[in-house]
């Protein structure tokens, strides 16, 4: 029987485990999990430099969603064609779909995604903020209970705020085919004042420019926070640590920046690609789909909270108990964007996060310059970042 | 020799040559110097250069005044040499990685002691000047115990015999250790500087955990991570590298050129 390999992030509910036990059996073969590290960044360290060098044991990846043109670009991984990449589409939100998109062609299968939510203290606030500029009033007329937390740390976390500011405002960053710098003017000054205003303000934590997802967590179960900014595994994770502060927690979408506009978030979340000198190209598209389809999907939102590319799932009585803020989920997911989509996105986003962090230091007008200036020689993979 | 140093080295400098990413293999091509000059251009660069100097400079400095002291404090000790000397070494024991993440712990204003101790609600690691304290701190605490070694091993060649005289002949104990202790050390010194500096010189770990070179903290080691790791641009990451490795030399012998003692031979 052959040995297939899941290249994955430890998760620790033990839901990716069992899709490989049950796909394993279900297509006839064994599905080892080969675990990467817990930051993005390192597992695609450690992903890049096995595939640039041919590793024939990388079967089946989950690939962060940035990931796909670079991988596809470079010829890492195998496109979804035919039978299987109907089957791959069938059913999955549409921003989900697109993030596993390169050129025209499918190159992923959309497992679990990801939006961020508004989450905030129902009982300092009667009802959640429409804009940014409303929730920052807001915070500082709270006083010391009143904080905001974000995430500021010059590291991926922050091109997720711009690209989402940014989109919510109207623009961004590269043109739909990711050849060129589109960072409307307009737009891009709107943003980074929405950051500039966060970061100067009472309401902001003293650690904004170092915290990331986690410390943003961490802080909100603290408690002195009215607001947070983050992903749906906050929910789980303030039952468990934190049940005072989750008696009160509340969730809403993401802030718009124009009032009377929805706000736009980028789209996260995993996606299953196929190595591109796997043994066994057949055998691994078998147990992506399997790995990828409804049952698993399933799984993965019950035991890990692990929200589905499936939509008709959201529906699910399930999942809804897992994720009680489902249907919110849903709707901003439906009005997702992407971020950039290009091969060089890593150096756009060492652009994006170079420019803009610190937070407090931006200049709205002064920074739109820069960053289109950087961008553009990131595009061109020129100098340093 | 030949396998481990000079294949890896001048297969960087031949890759530096050529525009060479991994995510674009098919477009590999000879540029020349072109991979020099984009890093030369690139303020980013020179910042990460001087960033270095600081973190360098105040280190090296710190390590050797504290080490000195200590190495004095190793030699003297009358009762409990060896639990002194444990004690001392115990920083250097430590994988720096994991040093570097105590002291981020330690300066997190939410989990660390401290704020709490100083009665601050300070983000040390968001602002640039605190942030190149507590990396220069982090530094100097875990690799003084280093200097501090070499040291005593320099002060335990001065004969007795030799600082016996001396103080027949009238001299104090600064005295005695100017004219009598310091010269015969100099060996010691410039190994201990020597190594300290290049090694300073090439941190990555340390800044990596603390601030990952945000606010400015960069220094040339993550530029060259970033460029060969992160972007997978080999050609532009070599270049770094080795402008990392001429600077390495530069200092080497700027240091043998200052103290004017080649190795081995004791001074006059």
């Amino acid at each position: 029987m052959p040995t297939l390999r899941w290249y994955t992030f430890d998760e620790r509910s033990g839901a990716f485990a069992q899709a490989a036990q049950d796909c394993g059996a279900e297509i006839g073969v064994r599905v080892e999990l080969a675990l990467l590290p817990a930051d993005a960044d390192q597992q695609r360290e450690q992903l890049v430099r096995r595939l640039a060098a041919g590793d024939r044991t990388i079967d089946v990846i989950a690939m962060d969603v940035i990931w796909t043109a670079e991988f596809a670009r470079a010829g890492w991984i195998l496109p979804w064609r035919g039978e299987v990449a109907a089957r791959a589409r069938e059913g999955r939100l549409t921003a989900t779909v697109d993030s596993a998109t390169y050129a025209g062609g499918l190159w992923a299968a959309p497992f679990t995604t990801n939006a961020q939510l508004l989450w905030y203290r129902t009982d300092r606030v009667p009802a959640p903020p429409a804009t940014w500029d409303e929730m920052i009033d807001r915070a500082e007329s709270l006083g010391p209970g009143g904080r905001i937390q974000a995430q500021g740390e010059r590291y991926e976390g922050l091109t997720v705020f711009f690209t989402s500011l940014l989109a919510s405002a109207g623009g961004a960053v590269l043109s739909p085919d990711g050849e060129a710098v589109q960072l409307e003017p307009g737009p891009a000054r709107r943003a980074l004042g929405v950051l500039a205003r966060l970061a100067t303000s009472s309401a902001a934590d003293p650690a904004l420019s170092t915290s990331r997802e986690d410390q943003a967590r961490l802080a909100f179960e603290a408690g002195h926070s009215a607001f947070m900014l983050n992903y749906s595994f906050v929910w789980a994770s303030a039952q468990r640590n934190a049940p005072e502060v989750a008696a009160h927690m509340g969730w809403a979408r993401w802030p718009a920046v124009e009032p009377g506009e929805r706000s736009r978030v980028t789209v996260g979340g995993v996606n299953l690609g196929i190595g591109a000198h796997s043994r066994h190209p057949e055998l691994a598209f078998r147990v992506a789909a399997c790995i990828a389809s409804e049952r698993q999907q399933r799984l993965a939102a019950e035991r890990a909270g692990l929200p589905p590319s499936i939509e008709a799932l959201y529906d699910a009585p399930t999942v809804r108990a897992a994720m009680p803020f489902a249907d919110l989920l849903r709707d901003t997911l439906r009005d997702a964007v992407q971020r950039p989509q290009t091969p060089v996105y890593y150096d756009v986003s060492l652009a994006i996060s170079r420019t803009l962090h610190p937070l407090h230091a931006i200049e709205p007008a002064r920074d739109a310059e820069r960053l289109r200036e950087l961008l553009g020689r990131a595009l061109r993979s020129e100098g340093l970042f | 020799m030949l396998a481990v140093t000079a294949v890896p080295i001048t297969y960087a400098l031949w890759l530096s040559l050529f525009r060479y990413d991994l995510r674009f293999p098919d477009e590999r091509h000879f540029v020349g110097l072109g991979n020099y000059l984009s890093v030369l251009a690139s303020p980013v660069w020179w910042q990460a250069l001087a960033n270095t100097l600081i973190i360098t400079v105040t280190s090296v400095a710190l390590e050797l005044v504290l080490g000195f002291a200590l190495a004095l404090l190793m030699h003297r000790a009358l009762f409990a040499r060896r639990i002194v000397r444990t004690a001392i070494l115990v920083p250097y024991a430590i994988i720096t990685v994991v040093a570097a993440l105590a002291w981020r712990f330690a300066f997190d204003p939410v989990t660390g002691f401290v704020d709490g101790l100083l009665g601050l609600e300070r983000a040390w690691l968001g602002e640039r000047l605190p942030a190149f304290i507590v990396i220069v701190l982090a530094e100097v605490w875990k690799t003084t115990p280093f200097v501090a070694l070499l040291l005593l091993a320099g002060l335990t060649l001065v004969p007795r015999e030799l600082l016996a005289a001396a103080r027949v002949d009238g001299a104090g104990a600064l005295a005695r250790f100017r004219h009598v202790t310091l010269p015969l050390m100099k060996p010691a010194i410039l190994v201990a500087l020597l190594f300290r500096t290049l090694d300073a010189f090439r941190v990555f770990d340390t800044v990596f955990v603390l601030t990952r070179g945000a606010l400015d903290t960069e220094t040339v080691s993550i530029v060259g991570y970033n460029a060969l790791i992160a972007r997978l641009n080999l050609g532009l990451g070599s270049a770094v590298a080795v402008l990392i490795f001429v600077c390495v030399v530069a200092i080497a012998l700027a240091y043998l050129k200052a103290f004017g003692t080649p190795l081995g031979r004791p001074a006059r």
